[in-house]
């Protein structure tokens, strides 16, 4: 006999309640999220590839970096890059909001979800939101002539799992988070801010002084662009250094979810 | 009698022009705002220049091995650093002050009735409105010189009509901080908030910060160089490459009208908002 | 001599279609203790905002201090102390912090402010929490943080929109106390409320509003003489049986009220009521003679209680 009613049963996947309330919170900003997932992409390949490729080709001639054309050297680079900032911005800001803002999560927790249920929940929103991103992004890209080559379409799910590597490496950081002006300025300034312009997005990580391409290596941006080029046009890459790619964001999400899941459990506990 | 302290302050500007909406002690609004930089993370708002200062380092020197010298406009050929830093410059005035004018004040607004308790004093809204936008051309003037200290050295701003460019990147926050506040003060809902960002986007993008105008067709330039930032850009450029021509004052101009009818739609707002 | 700081004359305030105050009429003379009685939704702070300049009417006259206070608001607000019912602490600023910025925008002086930073902490009982972020402070801290603050600058008079809400019993009893010594050092008080007896401690005169219009207005003394009898006796049969018991009760007194708890008989003996009760055979499960109150000339105009 137990004191516990049977009826009470806790529910199975409990991640996937936490999910629904953070789809149904996103829902309400499907315009803004919709309205970006189109424009950004849009705006950007126009201005960087057409606006600063046509200075490039003047100078350098058509086949000007890794020998294409520059909106088809920066695409692979710009779809991680907005996969990494779609799940970053789910992750870190639904973590916050839960623990900080509305402390939402301490109400889920007074149910039976626990932080482990939690954690996945905001975890997996982030990734459907990523996915449907990068859907869309991939889509627009093809439009542009920059998805030409016979397994271009490798270039999604490489975006995907970059999202989700830094998605997770967020959450643990963000789950930690107490004073959140300090920390999203660190992040926003100090973290994406330099990954997205020094991961040889806008240019071949060689071309930067050695010192400075140290930043490339460890940034997830990078590894997920190298992987991104090979795919779309073939860029030169051996297999060792795939393996390495891969191996490092493999590092990352299973990191980033560890400590994040722990932390989420912990803070919850308290 | 001791009580009339605040009633004598108060009368001082009676009967004067606009005695309704404007008390003439904004700067008790930007002490305010001094008081909470106190105690706040100080780190938080001076680094608040290291943006623009990556995009020169990437660009100018990453891209602009691939693109040399280019044509700022009247033949003159400069680095591609030198070409882009004033836009950087534009840009990262208009970014902070928008910032400060859209999500701190909708938090002010919204949030904390931080306003509704300023109201309830002697101030009248207009003061409300100088005092804050006041402390947000501070931290844009503190940036402004934070950038430039980093930039001169590297012999990116030719002229010594540069200089210049200071206070007029203060005029230029200045103008989108007050159009900013007016805009935000017709907002409800944080999600609106975002709209802010859709328009921007667009204007980073195309107002000829990383390449000439000249890329586009001509009607697009036109309407291009309309917008606000492609002005400030216009302004700010011609300063720090010593392009000096009388046409500035134009720019000029276009800035004190966005002051002038953000600020009066603002009063007006705050008025409304807060006298309902 | 009594002059009046405050005339209001057919005062209209509509939101929209919805009529918030409508057509209200009085006024407050110098140095009194002028109080605003009514359940929620009556307009009590709708009406108070509009004297504290902060809120434009949409119809009807309004004096403060002899001025209109749409046309000089910055002038009529020097004069003014105000306690909002919702708290607009400045979240991001210390206790002794939000004092002195509050006197700032004021105008006064740093050192004018500095010298009252002391007393007023004093008077919010807040000295240990002088350096404590406002975000930190329990709720009723925060209300007595607010009522020291509307004090910084010296007003000539003070507006309370429920000032002891979410006080507890012994905080009252201060602020009571400090708020009568106000009014002896001449202070013009004009506070809305709840509770009965802060309204009977605290107040020379009231209104009693309802639905945006006033229902009356007197000393507590002649309200309850007016709209009342001496003594009340409250009876309770059971939850279940209040109701059917309250035909038989409606003879043995003048008037009698029915709720959900109690039957309350107004009559000037009470005593002798209760007798006459048990002598004719019933039996109430508990009975309470008690003084004629406010709570009964709100029951009476209102037709509800108070705290509803
Ligand atoms: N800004 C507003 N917009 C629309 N309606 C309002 C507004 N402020 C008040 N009202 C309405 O006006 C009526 C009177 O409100 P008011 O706040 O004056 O009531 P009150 O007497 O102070 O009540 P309470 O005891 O609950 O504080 C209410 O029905 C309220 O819904
Ligand atoms: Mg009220």
């Amino acid at each position: 006999m137990t004191l516990l009613g049977t009826t009470r049963k806790v529910p199975k996947f409990g991640a996937r309640y936490v999910l629904e309330s953070q789809i149904r919170a996103m829902l309400k900003f499907f315009w803004l999220i919709a309205a970006m997932a189109i424009l950004n992409p849009l705006l950007y390949l126009v201005s960087f590839g057409i606006g600063v490729g046509s200075l490039i080709s003047q100078h350098i001639g058509p086949h000007g970096i890794d020998g294409v054309s520059y909106l088809t050297f920066i695409a692979p680079a710009l779809l991680a890059s907005s996969a990494i900032q779609s799940s970053m911005d789910e992750t870190i800001f639904s973590t916050l909001e839960g623990f900080k803002w509305r402390k939402l999560f301490f109400g889920m927790n007074a149910t039976p979800q626990t932080g482990n249920t939690i954690a996945g929940g905001v975890f997996l929103a982030a990734m459907v939101r990523t996915v449907i991103g990068v859907s869309v992004y991939s889509a627009i890209l093809y439009f542009f002539g920059a998805m030409n080559s016979p397994h271009a379409y490798l270039a999604i799910p490489i975006a995907i799992f970059a999202g989700a590597s830094f998605g997770a490496i967020m959450l643990a950081f963000a789950s930690h988070v107490h004073n959140e002006d300090l920390f999203l300025t660190i992040i926003g300034r100090f973290l994406i801010g330099p990954m997205f312009l020094f991961s040889g997005t806008f240019y071949p990580l060689k071309s930067l002084p050695s010192a400075l391409q140290i930043f490339g290596w460890i940034s997830p941006l990078w590894h997920a662009t190298e992987l991104g080029r090979y795919a779309t046009y073939g860029h030169q890459i051996s297999v060792t250094m795939v393996i390495i790619h891969f191996a490092f964001l493999l590092v990352m999400l299973v990191v980033g979810l560890f400590f994040g899941f722990r932390q989420f459990s912990r803070r919850l506990a308290k | 009698m001791l009580l009339s302290a605040a009633v004598a302050i108060a009368e001082r500007r009676e009967g004067k022009f606009g005695d309704r909406y404007y008390a003439g002690r904004s700067r008790a609004v930007l002490e305010r705002s001094f008081i909470a930089f106190k105690s706040s993370t100080w780190f938080v708002v001076l680094s608040g220049f290291v943006e623009p200062v990556l995009y020169l380092f990437s660009f100018g020197y990453g891209v602009g091995r691939f693109i040399g010298n280019i044509d700022a406009g009247s033949g003159k050929m400069v680095s591609y650093a030198a070409f882009i830093a004033p836009a950087l410059l534009a840009t990262s005035a208009m970014n902070g002050a928008v910032y400060d004018s859209t999500w701190n004040v909708f938090f002010k607004m919204n949030q904390s009735r931080l306003y509704h308790g300023m109201l309830a004093t002697s101030l009248g809204p207009l003061d409300v409105a100088l005092g804050e936008i006041a402390w947000a051309l501070m931290r844009g003037l503190i940036y402004a010189i934070g950038f430039m200290a980093v930039v001169a050295p590297m012999g990116l701003i030719p002229s010594w009509w540069g200089v210049l460019a200071i206070p007029a990147a203060v005029l230029i926050a200045f103008g989108f901080a007050s159009v900013g506040m007016a805009i935000t003060s017709y907002f409800t809902r944080f999600q609106q908030m975002g709209a802010i960002n859709i328009a921007l986007l667009p204007m980073f993008l195309f107002s000829g910060s990383f390449y000439p105008l000249t890329v586009f067709p001509g009607w697009i330039q036109a309407i291009i160089k309309a917008l606000p930032l492609s002005q400030a850009i216009q302004l700010i450029r011609a300063l720090t490459l010593g392009v000096m021509q009388v046409g500035l004052l134009v720019h000029v101009l276009y800035f004190l009208v966005m002051i002038t009818f953000g600020l009066f739609i603002t009063t007006r707002r705050l008025d409304a908002l807060f006298m309902r | 001599m009594s002059e009046n700081l405050i005339e209001v004359q057919g005062l209209t305030k509509k939101y929209g279609e919805f009529v918030a105050v409508n057509g209200i009429d009085f006024h407050v003379r110098k140095s009194e203790s002028f109080g605003f009685l009514g359940p929620n939704g009556a307009g009590k702070s709708t009406t108070m905002r509009i004297l504290a300049a902060t809120s434009r009417r949409t119809s009807g006259e309004v004096s403060v201090l002899g001025r209109d206070p749409e046309i000089h608001g910055p002038q009529i607000r020097a004069h003014l102390g105000v306690v909002p019912q919702e708290g607009n602490l400045d979240v991001q600023l210390t206790v002794t912090e939000n004092l002195y910025i509050y006197g700032r925008y004021f105008g006064l002086s740093s050192k004018f402010i500095r010298s009252k930073i002391d007393d007023l902490l004093e008077f919010a009982q807040l000295e240990e929490k002088r350096d404590t972020k406002v975000d930190a402070l329990s709720g009723g801290m925060k209300r007595r943080l607010i009522i020291a603050r509307s004090l910084v600058s010296d007003p000539d008079i003070l507006i309370l929109d429920e000032p002891t809400t979410g006080l507890d019993p012994q905080a009252r009893h201060i602020l009571w106390d400090r708020l009568f010594r106000l009014k002896e050092d001449g202070m013009t008080l004009l506070i809305t409320t709840h509770y009965m007896d802060e309204a009977e401690q605290l107040c020379d005169r009231l209104i009693v509003m309802d639905k945006g219009s006033i229902m009356s207005e007197g000393s507590p003394a002649e309200l309850i003489r007016e709209h009342s009898t001496r003594e009340v006796l409250e009876v309770r049969f059971g939850s279940e049986q209040n109701v059917r018991m309250a035909p038989a009760m409606e003879k043995f007194c003048d008037r009698i009220e029915v709720l959900p708890d109690r039957i309350l008989l107004y009559t000037e003996d009470a005593e002798a009521v209760l007798e006459e009760i048990v002598g004719a055979g019933h039996s109430p499960k508990t009975s309470l003679v008690r003084r004629s109150s406010l709570e009964d000339v709100f029951l009476r105009l209102t037709g509800r209680s108070l705290i509803d």
